[in-house]
């Protein structure tokens, strides 16, 4: 049990001498300190005992150096020798000054903070355009050993890959996309029965399936799974120096790293594009049977008549650019890791972030594009 | 910035295929070396030579630049002016061939091992080989089992992950890893920081070993005494962005900076010095 600081004062001698008992921690100061200042404010010159202290620490030692002055000769304090030392220490800690730092004020600093904010964006593209001629250089490489000399390429991490972050994200993504599907045919169907068309649910289910929602649906899925979990593993490697022996050993990490994890996407999207494609036509064909009352195969040839092939390609067409801006962005954010934990974390939210919105704006990019082609 | 020297002149092209990198004359060589991280700068007209086939030591307080001019010397950082030569070659201005030919001869262990996370101890150590040799499968393999068994580890460890391993064995295995091309020049970035001394003792037997059987050059960094004493040729000391002295141990302990003073001559340096000197 701890018994709070407390003092007394004696004034045997013409100097008076506080002396202080009970517990000096952290825990136990409570205003002792204070009213000690208060003390040796009034009375002036004063000695210090502290040999009846029981416990003493450095909370209290500094409460007590603050209390008597940083000026006071803590030789003269009567203690037990362990407590002078302690006193000692924190002591001459105290009169270290601590560094401060003035926090930027004022209207200078806010053009200084604008400034390199904007040189900062600058840098960033930069970067960015380094990365994307660096990662040209490796795959014009790679192509020339497809010819010369296929076993450089990494054909394992390749694959391991594209297992990884395509085959086991058919799940979700066949879930997700049947949801859609359902949710584009209810709404449909409810809507176009005031006017009579339900039937033309159909059409809408089949267009908004083949034409924006597969390839929408998996790539910000995979923007999920995959980019943030690219800008992990490389940026811990990155922290854990490997990256730096890869260098050193005569690896590119662009060729051992970045490029299996484009190739895998770039392979693996086109094909998860296709499964939230049938997932997608399945709910809503679902929704069309349960709720309109239309058999599967009046949906599917309906879909085949009048929604056609174009739709699907012009989908299945935005496959291969999403899944480059997923791997570039997500192994990009990663290399660019610093030793922190903290810049992990922001790297990563940054991958998933870029890649979200790179994916909706070159969406609606394509949708332009295809306007002005009448496709 | 602060200033730069232009950087010598290379006649690269003068030299023929075959005589990619020197063999004669230091193994590294860094002269007017400055780097600096914004306007902190770190080193200032540094020069510091590692000969053949010598073990370097280089000590210098926290923040003095130890791995920062590791980091500069294989590579990793570009320097703000001056030069680095390893095998005679200016590794700024190296061709792609040049610096293939050096990554085959050097051997790199980080702090804390930098071992590939994902692959096991055999293929940790055989990725050097596979990058740099058209060895078989099997032949790798073979040749990953020795190296392992040559830094100590049982045959047992090849096929654990980097996670698996205790700090003792981490080291070791990134020192196979280091040795997998049979290099001749090895950097060591703190060998024996973290270990227990049992097994720092022994790290530094098998540095020695090593460094005795395979004629190897050594570039070390390390803040362990015992280390310095027991194994090192000779002693760089940074301190003021520079190379203040680099000597062998026992002359260094009779220079007058008041840094090196203190670093030999305090509890720690004493007494590394007496085991040393009744041994």
């Amino acid at each position: 049990m701890e018994k709070p600081a407390e003092f007394s004062v004696r004034s045997v001698s013409e100097r008076p001498t506080v002396v202080l008992a009970g517990d000096w921690t952290a825990n136990s100061l409570g205003d002792a300190p204070a009213r000690i200042a208060e003390t040796v404010k009034t009375r002036g010159d004063v000695g210090v005992d502290i040999r009846k202290v029981r416990r003493f620490d450095t909370a209290g030692a500094y409460a007590l150096v603050r209390a008597i002055g940083h000026d006071y000769d803590l030789k003269t304090v009567q203690a037990r020798p362990e407590s002078a030392r302690l006193l000692e220490l924190v002591g001459a800690a105290v009169h270290v000054k601590p560094v401060t730092v003035t926090p930027p004020r004022g209207f200078h600093e806010l053009t200084v903070r604008i400034g390199k904010g904007v040189m900062d964006v600058g840098y960033e593209w930069v970067d960015t355009l380094a990365f994307l001629g660096h990662l040209l250089v490796v795959v014009a490489r790679s192509i020339g050993y497809l010819f010369t000399t296929p076993k450089r390429i990494r054909w394992a991490a390749i694959f391991s890959l594209a297992e990884r972050a395509g085959l086991d994200a058919i799940p979700i993504v066949a879930v997700t996309s049947f949801f859609i599907g359902a949710v584009v045919g209810l709404l449909g169907a409810n809507m176009l029965r005031q006017f009579g068309a339900e039937v033309f649910a159909v059409e809408l289910i089949g267009i908004a399936v083949l034409r924006e929602f597969n390839i929408i649906i998996t790539a910000v899925l995979l923007a999920g799974r995959s980019a943030s979990s690219f800008a992990a593993e490389l940026g811990s490697m990155k922290m854990n120096q490997e990256i730096d022996a890869m260098q050193v050993m005569g690896v590119d990490p662009f060729e051992a790293l970045v490029l299996p994890r484009f190739l895998a996407l770039l392979l693996t999207i086109p094909l998860l594009t296709f499964v939230a494609t049938l997932a997608g036509l399945f709910g809503g064909m679902i929704v069309v049977w349960s709720v309109l009352d239309l058999s599967p195969s009046f949906f599917l040839e309906r879909i085949i008549d009048n929604v056609g092939a174009t739709h699907f390609w012009v989908g299945m067409s935005k496959a291969p650019v999403m899944a480059a801006v997923i791997a570039g962005i997500g192994c990009r954010q990663g290399l660019e890791v610093g030793g922190d934990v903290e810049s992990l974390g922001r790297r990563v939210t940054a991958a998933v972030v870029h890649a979200i919105f790179a994916i909706i704006t070159l969406d609606a990019a394509f949708a332009l594009l295809f306007m002005h082609l009448d496709i | 910035m602060t200033e730069t020297e232009p950087p010598p002149s290379v006649n690269e092209d003068d030299l023929s295929d075959d005589e990619l990198l020197d063999n004669e004359g230091p193994a590294v060589e860094v002269r007017g070396l400055t780097s600096a991280f914004g306007d902190n700068v770190v080193h200032k007209d540094l020069d510091i030579t590692c000969e053949r086939g010598e073990v370097l030591g280089v000590v210098g307080g926290s923040g003095s630049g130890k791995s920062v001019l590791l980091n500069t010397i294989i590579g990793l950082r570009a320097p703000q002016g001056g030069s680095v030569r390893v095998f005679g070659q200016d590794i700024q201005h190296a061709s792609r061939r040049r610096w293939t030919a050096i990554e085959r001869r050097w051997g790199v262990l980080f702090q804390q091992g930098a071992l590939f996370s994902n692959l096991t101890v055999r293929e940790n150590v055989a990725a050097p080989m596979y990058e740099h040799t058209t060895l078989s499968r099997r032949e790798i393999s073979d040749l990953s089992d020795l190296k392992i068994a040559l830094v100590g580890l049982g045959p047992e460890a090849g096929d654990l992950k980097p996670a698996e391993l205790s700090g003792g064995m981490r080291k070791r295995a990134g020192l196979a890893r280091a040795l997998a091309l049979d290099p001749e020049l090895l950097f060591l970035d703190e060998p024996t920081a973290g270990l227990d001394p049992i097994s720092a003792a022994g790290f530094d037997e098998l540095i020695k070993d090593l460094s005795d059987s395979l004629d190897l050059t050594v570039f070390m960094i390390t803040h362990d005494l015992d280390t310095l004493y027991e194994i090192t040729d000779r002693v760089a000391v940074i301190a003021d962005k520079k190379v203040v002295a680099i000597a062998p141990v026992r002359e260094l302990e009779r220079t007058d900076h008041p840094w090196i003073r203190e670093y030999f001559l305090g509890p720690r340096g004493r007494a590394a010095a007496k085991v040393k000197t009744k041994a």
